[in-house]
């Protein structure tokens, strides 16, 4: 059977733009390995200074381990909140649905920058209430990071459920098994591999999250985003390009991984 | 009738934390950021009028509903040109063009942005190959400029604007294209007649995505901008934290909810949001 397959032209315009989309990605490997103390290209010698100041500058130690940390608070918050609502949703289908997934959604929709003010405002407010929830703490940028999480997760979560087949659920109802028996042991082991995928979307933007973290947080709060802004806005620090080298090849890795393992097991989504 | 009363429950029980959160952590604070700009700093509509004859504020909007409008008939341009290769290749080709739109969609838009200094600031790679064969003899200004905010960011958002398009395309049906082919019409016209008007919903769901997202724009603007190419959001960050204005960062944020929300109401009052993605 004959296909519709693009053309020469399509192609060569399509690999203009892939190479428009990898570009920045390549140009920071040579920046990296630069002997110089500012953004240079390396000029015949090469060296690895950049990446070891990674290791032996503390800051970037403790920058990882503090979005490691908020990353994985803020990741079993909002995963756990986005799993019950949308158990709710699925299973009682209760008027007003579409009203309430609407306003879960609200997060994603609205400009980030305006959600990183209403969460300045927040966490500006409830400072004075106590010293370790608030303004530039650890625990208001993983709520925060909840914040602007959750939608996502909530989307994972109603798209498995939606192909989840609902006579398994009429059927356990129907045996007498109650909401929390439909929901633990027949809906949840049904859509781990939704759970799953959104609590690690949930981690991987609340590790990278940057618009937000930059209103909540000042001096004691410094995740990794906000470090690598620091040395990105004034003198540019080449560590960058070290970190980002490292943050490219982990990618990469992962994705590769992804597609071995989808490509092992093709029925899952 | 025992039922439906404990189904109620039930579904208030398991909705009502993620609700609860999102009320107390969003919708809340949110109303307080309207409070803002009605009180701060004398109560009054006093920050919409300035709004309205500030003459930074002014070309700070304009400048962002221009760039705006270019990022996004770049980056729908672009998107299109590499998803025709994503739905449309051979096997080979759809494994390097996913492989181009993936890794970039998943590494951060700082990463980004930082790859781009590295490749346009003056002693960028760009500008010391140029000058390393003689090309020219000064760096150009690629960054801290308007060109270097548009760079970066139809980068950050040609995956974005690949997403809707790529759904558009799968739905197509191959037998219509086949049919014009085979009726004898060239490559270039069943692209433009046939294909280009069959992913219309596609079109005009990439470039709502990538419109509404470059209004908001902070981090690529900020960096590539290097503060003399200021958009919305970089404007409401200085208002709040280096001339503490918090009333006008307010106003500012209050007109741009409403706009984006304007925008959205009206492009779904034409294409149904299912069509979109």
């Amino acid at each position: 059977m004959p296909t519709y397959r693009p053309g020469p032209v399509s192609l060569i315009l399509a690999v203009l733009v892939a190479l428009f989309l990898l570009m920045p990605l390549l140009a920071v490997i040579p920046v990296s390995l630069t002997p110089s103390r500012m953004l240079a290209m390396p000029t015949g010698e090469l060296s690895l200074r950049h990446y070891r100041s990674l290791i032996e500058d503390p800051r970037w130690l403790d920058s990882i381990l503090l979005s490691l940390r908020i990353g994985i608070v803020s990741s079993i918050l909002s995963t756990a909140l986005a799993l019950t609502f949308s158990l709710g949703v699925w299973m009682f289908q209760p008027r007003f649905t579409a009203a309430l997934v609407g306003f879960v959604l609200l997060p994603m929709v609205v400009p980030p920058v305006v959600s990183a003010v209403t969460l300045y405002f927040l966490l500006t407010s409830v400072s004075g209430l106590t010293s370790f929830f608030g303004y530039d703490t650890w625990l208001g940028v993983a709520m925060a990071h909840s914040v602007m999480t959750v939608p996502f997760a909530t989307v994972l979560m109603l798209v498995s459920l939606s192909q989840l087949d609902r006579r398994i659920d009429l059927a356990a109802r129907g045996l007498g098994a109650t909401v929390w028996e439909r929901a633990t042991r027949v809906i949840m082991p049904n859509i781990k591999f939704g759970i799953v995928t959104a609590a690690l979307l949930s981690f991987v933007l609340s590790w990278e999250e940057i618009g937000v973290t930059l209103f909540i947080t000042s001096v004691n709060a410094i995740t990794l985003p906000r470090l690598m802004w620091m040395g990105l806005r004034d003198n540019i620090d080449p560590a960058i390009a070290a970190l980002s080298v490292i943050l490219i090849i982990i990618t990469v890795l992962v994705l590769a991984v992804r597609s071995f393992i989808t490509r092992q097991r093709p029925a899952k989504p | 009738m025992r039922g439906t009363l404990s189904d109620r429950t039930g579904a208030a029980l398991l909705m009502a934390p993620l609700l609860l959160f999102l009320v107390l952590a969003y919708a809340w604070p949110f109303l307080g950021v309207v409070k803002w700009s009605f009180t701060l700093p004398t109560p009054g509509l006093g920050q919409y009028h300035a709004l309205l004859t500030d003459d930074l504020v002014q070309s700070v909007f304009i400048r962002t509903l221009r760039i705006a409008a270019i990022v996004t008939v770049v980056s729908v341009t672009a998107a299109y040109a590499i998803t025709v290769v994503w739905v449309r290749g051979s096997p080979v080709q759809r494994v390097l063009a996913e492989f181009c739109i993936l890794v970039p969609f998943w590494i951060s838009v700082l990463t980004r942005a930082f790859g781009w200094v590295a490749l346009l600031s003056n002693r960028g790679l760009i500008n010391t190959w140029l000058q390393s064969i003689g090309f020219i003899s000064e760096p150009l200004t690629l960054v801290r400029n308007e060109f270097g905010v548009i760079v970066g960011m139809s980068h950050f958002l040609i995956p974005f604007a690949v997403f809707p398009l790529a759904s558009a395309m799968r739905s197509l049906d191959e037998r219509v294209l086949l049919a014009a082919r085979g009726l004898g019409s060239s490559r270039m016209r069943t692209f433009w007649t046939v294909f280009v008007p069959m992913t219309r919903s596609g079109i005009i769901g990439s470039a709502l995505i990538t419109f509404v997202f470059s209004l908001g724009f902070f981090v690529t603007p900020a960096i590539l901008g290097g503060g003399r190419s200021v958009m919305i959001a970089e404007l409401i960050y200085l208002r709040i934290f280096q001339s503490p204005d918090w009333g006008l960062g307010a106003a500012i944020s209050v007109v741009l909810v409403v706009f984006v929300g304007a925008l959205m109401a009206l492009v779904f009052r034409y294409v149904r949001p299912k069509q979109l993605v």
